[in-house]
């Protein structure tokens, strides 16, 4: 059960959410909910076409009809130097076409009306001629020579976006040719949507008096977002004013910058009225950011006893449209080149060819740090592979070849520095709960019998926490966050942050770190985020990196506040500051245990009673920049019983055992680990985004892109060992993607394991259940 | 996403919705359960000038039960059958096939016949009520008449209703010896369309022989179909298991899927050879433990 | 056209297009913003709300049909400033993460334990399998739902006693 939001020391106890108390009423203010007085509603007109070029736009009937304000086009657009918006991942965008349109439901024409109907009508009414081009929807045509080049904006006549390599790779070629063994597997990480609830939007409302924009928007990220449109539009920075509100889910959706913000902000210029655009479901799985869409080639090496020798990795990322990812500016292809993984491997090589595509744009981090779920969904699949090869118990394998607890911190042949672990007792863990010798004996025995029963592992390192400014920026901004603490003459706290939740929990999370370094309860302490007029900077939450960072920023925020409230503490008990000491709750004097002062007597201190010479007021902010990233890590185990009659697969267990550091609040950790498996879950088995040859989107809606009910989802089982971070200020590493990263290959695991006396090796997700039974029916496997 | 704009009418009388149907033919679409209209509407796929509401139709409400049937108002819901555990005594398909229809809050709206006029070929209602040889009675201006609902459904999202026609009711025969039944369902997902729809009833007379035997089939052709050959291979004869691999390769062969997401034509035809069999087996036994009516 | 419905105790009048959904008509015109709207194809049911008695997805019924009825949305379901025992279940369980389908989650579960007041989690999970959840897994909703069970007939044994 968990605790009241009044337990003292609260740090590492289930404290019950403090936001839930407005979310159970139905009181949470999300975008939608928000009207403003002579609000106007935007809708996009939007191409039936993969690829074509735009012939003619006419608008009239859509003026002519009464309640629409307004109807923008490209045309209109360019006029103001607005056609194309950059994108975080340094390319540019459409904002509404000109010239033709590149994927099926790209944003054509904005129609801006009294009523959300009116502008859905007047939107009915554009009408546009287009001329159908051929479509390039497969990204290995898409790089061949003979391929139509889709961008006539760029100065390269080519469909490659950027090459990226990283490692050795002479040295790996050299190690593949000496090894004893050596697996090769095609890996394909399908196109999948993020899909939170609630779908993206905004409201902008540009009052001209004050030149004066207020941006309420569904954003991860307020502070970056408020950047970006400072210098594509031209306004001043501080005369924007993003608030970014309750947040029904992001999973990465909503970092980016999307055209139906660029046409709501420049009709509420135009207008000088509050213009709100929300997008349909249809839009959201077809326009606003897929993640994902990774093929992948894998070559593994492994000495006699089953020790890797070397990885070499390549891979063809389709981008879409546009590349509209939100890596960081250095990595075009993310963290990717942590996909030596768990292992010790000697030497590795990784190269990732970013291809464009006539498909919607994107490549966003959905649930991950950035191309970490592709890179390890990868190795632990090829892991799997190499098992089978050597006729290994796939646990043994991983055992054989982990990372060493005492080689931390680990230098990875591609460059990281891992920071702690112990892989080896993570997996023994997991093991341990599953009961691992009883599974593979049931198996045996029901293989006896014809049934196909598997056991599918994952043991997973990510790479959280972008990022050290040294190496991690987004359009130069320095990856930092910060927070800053205000400490009220009663004791009383407010927080800021430059991170944003959208469900994590951080109005209780940060106050617990945040009280437990004050002495205070989670009550005592108010968290706000996501308004860049009150927060300080910072590049948001995505990637995990909330409490890598501003975590990290919190505790030092709060030990500053504490480093000034001992100074005055020392006045109070009316000894020198050095005999003072912080018992965890209050301020003691050295050797007279009796002679105490709490933070709120020091809080009033501060605006009262201060030592001669002292500034008054207790407040403090930091922006933190990590000396590293972090390495959460897990080890999965999945248990999945397949019926040979239909393909279909059920999921009996799955034990997930995750190493995510210090832990702030059991409970939430655990949510975050039930959703993240969850979200694997459907990506293992329903989720995908596929597209027909003409480039039309096969899966628009939540009637073709499956989310898991409560009927499908699989009862999670959890367990954690505890390897803090060395460099963290609490020594927390990041949990809420872990599981999301970590469990497909679990599933997919299960599902090979269950059909490896068949011979089979791989089977692409998501296994729907013809797909299994395809692969029984080849070889005669039948009910 | 909202509609396009509409006249909307809610008459209170079976006349008066006939007689708005007849007056607006081809502009209007009934509104029963909306639970696939709507949809559409929002979508912009549909976009009736008119909405006739005939959820304020008294006559077309509950139901009731004749010495050989039992006929279900129009407005019938799929979860008053779910829930109504009485069915089961005399009509064991019919809470079997409710519950496995979308999720549970499309059930609290859909009606029975709303499924039946909308003619889609996925759709559980049909596969099951052709199992159990029901029919549909419709009134329209020329007053009511009974049509089957194999002769309902002509094709894919087409009935063989006039435009001024509404169903009033739908007829399920009673079994006349003892009987069981199953209903199999293969969906990607709680909610999501059939991939293979199977629901099946058996009689059998006072020697365990097969007297009367329905199975129908969903997701596996243009409307949903009835396994004639199947079903005739089983009359007379015990239910054993050869007899019922014989019918299960029958009824395969009686499917006509078309290849797509779901799987591809070969996938959905064997699901439904795999389905006949577990069905007719799960009654086999139910008949063997006495779960069936009359026993 | 003119509407006039109880909502959540109450009876409220509009003047709405034909054309206006019930979610709608409780968003926009009563200020009723519990009820969310996640998607076009009546797939998540954020929006579910109780009209006479049954959970329904609001998004795919018209503001005209529920004319003369009785709707309850999340807004009606603390009594006297005393959390129904669902939401308090919610809370304690941490059965929700971002918020958004929690509306449509606390009323079809609602409408469960007065049809079933001792489901199992089978039962549950059946039941709110029209509503979709992308944070939470469900795990913790299955719990929510468990001990608001468990409270309400503690809650109806103890009134049995007092009577």
């Amino acid at each position: 059960m968990a605790l009241e939001i009044t337990e003292s020391r609260p740090l590492g106890k289930p404290i019950k959410r403090k936001e839930d108390a407005r979310f159970v009423r139905g009181q949470g203010r999300y975008l939608d909910d928000i009207k403003l007085p002579d609000m106007l509603y935007l809708a996009l007109v939007r191409s039936p076409y993969a690829h074509a070029r735009i012939t003619r736009i006419d608008t009239s009937r859509a003026q002519a009809l009464p309640g629409v304000r307004l109807v923008l086009t490209g045309e209109d657009l360019a006029k103001m130097n607005l056609a194309w918006m950059p994108t975080l991942a340094g390319d540019q965008q459409m904002v509404l076409a000109t010239g033709k349109v590149l994927f099926q439901y790209q944003e054509v024409a904005a129609v801006v009306a009294d009523s959300r109907a009116l502008a859905e009508d007047g939107a009915q009414l554009v009408e546009v001629e287009y001329d159908p081009l051929p479509a390039v929807v497969d990204p290995f045509w898409a790089l061949s020579p003979q391929a139509p080049v889709l961008r006539e904006d760029r100065e390269e006549a080519s469909n490659r976006i950027f090459h990226w390599e990283v490692g050795d790779l002479d040295g790996t070629e050299r190690a593949l040719r000496d090894a004893a063994t050596v697996v090769t597997e095609r890996i394909r990480m399908p196109r999948v949507h993020p899909a939170p609830l609630e779908p993206c939007g905004c409201i902008a409302d540009y009052n001209a008096a004050r030149g004066h924009l207020t941006w309420y928007v569904t954003s991860q990220a307020p502070h970056a977002h408020r950047t970006v449109l400072a210098m594509v539009a031209g306004l001043p920075e501080h005369k924007i004013h993003v608030i970014s509100p309750d947040i029904g889910g992001g999973f990465g959706n909503k970092v980016p910058v999307f055209p139906g913000y660029v046409a709501a902000i420049v009709a509420s210029i135009s207008l000088n009225r509050p213009v709100k655009w929300i997008e349909a479901r249809t839009e959201n799985l077809t326009s606003t950011n897929f993640a994902r869409d990774y093929h992948m080639e894998v070559a593994l090496g492994a000495d006699r006893d089953g020790r890797v020798t070397a990885l070499r990795v390549s891979t063809v990322a389709d981008h879409g449209a546009f590349d509209a990812a939100a890596d960081p500016t250095k990595f075009p292809a993310g963290l990717f080149s942590i996909v030596t993984g768990s292992y010790d491997f000697p030497v590795a090589y990784a190269a990732v060819d970013g291809v464009y595509t006539n498909k919607a744009p994107g490549g966003v981090a959905y649930r991950c740090s950035f191309r970490v779920t592709e890179a390890s969904f990868l190795i632990e699949r090829a892991m799997n592979t190499l098992a089978l090869r050597l006729n290994m118990d796939p646990a043994e394998l991983r055992q054989r070849n982990f990372i060493a607890p005492e080689r931390f911190p680990y230098q990875s042949p591609l460059g990281w520095t891992y920071d702690s672990g112990h892989y080896a007792a993570t997996l023994q863990k997991a093991l341990d709960i599953v009961d691992y010798p009883a599974l593979r004996r049931e198996q045996a025995e029901r293989r006896a019998r014809g049934e196909l029963m598997g056991i599918g592992l994952s043991t997973f390192t990510e790479i959280v926490g972008a990022g050290p400014s040294s190496t991690f920026d987004i359009l130069g901004i320095k990856m930092f966050d910060s927070c800053e603490i205000r400490v009220h003459p009663t004791g009383k706290v407010i927080a800021r942050l430059g991170t944003r939740h959208q469900g994590q929990g951080h109005e209780t999370t940060f106050a617990q770190v945040i009280a437990e370094e004050l002495g205070l309860t989670t009550d005592d302490v108010l968290i706000e985020e996501g308004d860049t007029d009150t927060a300080p900077y910072g590049l948001g939450t995505y990637a995990s990196r909330s409490t890598p960072l501003a975590g990290g920023a919190a505790a030092l925020a709060a030990r500053r506040v504490r480093d000034k409230a001992k100074k005055i503490a020392a006045h109070l008990l009316e000894v020198d500051e050095a005999e003072v000491e912080w018992d965890g709750q209050n301020f003691v004097a050295m050797g007279a245990p009796d002679r105490s002062v709490t933070m709120p007597a020091v809080a009033l201190a501060a605006y009262t009673n201060l030592p001669h010479g002292m500034e008054p007021g207790l407040e403090a902010t930091y922006y933190y920049d990590p000396p590293n990233l972090t390495f959460p890590n897990g080890a999965y185990v999945a248990v999945v019983d397949i019926d040979k009659g239909t393909g279909a697969v059920t999921v009996r267990r799955f034990v997930a055992v995750d190493d995510c550091g210090t832990v702030i609040n059991p409970m939430v950790v655990d949510g975050q680990i039930h959703g993240g498996l969850t979200e694997g879950f459907a990506i293992a088995f329903m989720q995908e985004i596929p597209f027909d040859e003409d480039g039309n989107c096969l899966a628009p809606n939540f009637m073709d892109y499956l989310v898991p009910t409560a009927v499908e989802t699989p009862h999670w089982e959890t367990g954690r060992t505890v390897t803090p971070s060395p460099h963290h200020p609490i020594g927390a590493k990041g949990v809420g993607e872990s599981p999301n990263v970590g469990s497909p290959a679990a599933f997919a695991n299960a599902v090979i394991d269950a059909l490896s006396p068949l011979g089979v090796t791989n089977i692409d997700i998501p296994l729907f259940p013809w797909k299994v039974w395809e692969v029984l029916r080849e070889h005669g496997v039948a009910e | 996403m909202f509609p396009n704009a509409f006249d909307y009418a809610a008459p209170t009388s079976l006349d008066e919705a006939v007689d708005l149907l007849s007056r607006y033919g081809d502009d209007a679409k009934v509104l029963a359960g909306g639970q696939s209209l709507l949809p559409m509407m929002k979508l912009r796929l549909a976009a009736p000038a008119w909405v006739i509401d005939i959820n304020r139709v008294p006559e077309l409400d509950g139901r009731r039960e004749s010495d050989d049937a039992l006929i279900l108002g129009a407005l019938t819901r799929h979860s008053a059958i779910e829930w109504d555990r009485d069915l089961d005594a005399d009509y064991p398909l019919l809470r079997e096939t409710a519950a496995l229809i979308a999720d549970p809050l499309v059930r609290n709206r859909g009606t029975v016949a709303g499924s039946l006029a909308h003619a889609d070929p996925a759709a559980d209602w049909a596969a099951c009520l052709m199992a159990l040889g029901a029919s549909v009675t419709a009134r329209g201006p020329q007053g009511d008449r009974l049509i089957p609902v194999e002769d309902l459904l002509v094709d894919t999202l087409t009935t063989s209703l006039e435009l001024d026609e509404i169903i009033t009711g739908v007829t399920v025969p009673r079994p006349a010896g003892r009987a069981a039944a199953k209903s199999l369902k293969l969906e990607r997902k709680v909610g999501d369309f059939a991939v293979v729809g199977v629901s099946l009833q058996v009689e059998v007379g006072s020697g365990g022989a097969v007297s009367r035997v329905g199975i129908g089939l969903a997701a596996v052709g243009p409307t949903a179909l009835r396994a004639r050959e199947a079903e005739a291979v089983l009359m007379g004869r015990p239910l054993g298991p050869e007899v019922i691999r014989e019918a299960a390769a029958l009824a395969a062969a009686a499917a006509d899927p078309a290849s797509d997401r779901r799987g591809s034509a070969a996938y959905k035809r064997d699901v439904v050879r795999v389905f006949v069999e577990r069905g007719l087996t799960a009654v086999q036994h139910r008949l063997a433990d006495g779960q069936a009516l009359g026993a | 056209m003119h509407i006039e419905v109880t909502v959540n105790g109450r009876l409220r009048s509009a003047d709405v297009e034909a054309r206006t959904l019930l979610a709608y008509l409780l968003r926009d015109e009563f200020n009723l913003t519990g009820t969310h709207v996640g998607c076009d194809t009546t797939s998540c049911g954020a929006c579910t709300v109780i009209w006479d008695g049954l959970p329904v997805k609001s998004c795919t019924v018209l503001a005209g049909q529920v004319d003369g009825g009785a709707i309850t949305t999340v807004e009606g379901l603390e009594q006297d400033a005393q959390l129904h025992p669902l939401q308090q279940g919610f809370w304690d369980n941490h059965g929700l993460q971002c918020g958004f389908c929690t509306p449509g989650m606390l009323m079809t579960t609602y409408a469960l334990l007065q049809r079933r007041p001792h489901p199992t989690e089978t039962e549950i999970r059946q039941a709110i399998s029209g509503n979709l959840c992308r944070c939470t897994g469900y795990q913790n909703i299955v719990a929510a739902v468990q001990q608001a069970a468990a409270r309400l007939s503690a809650q109806d044994a103890m009134e049995e006693v007092q009577a």
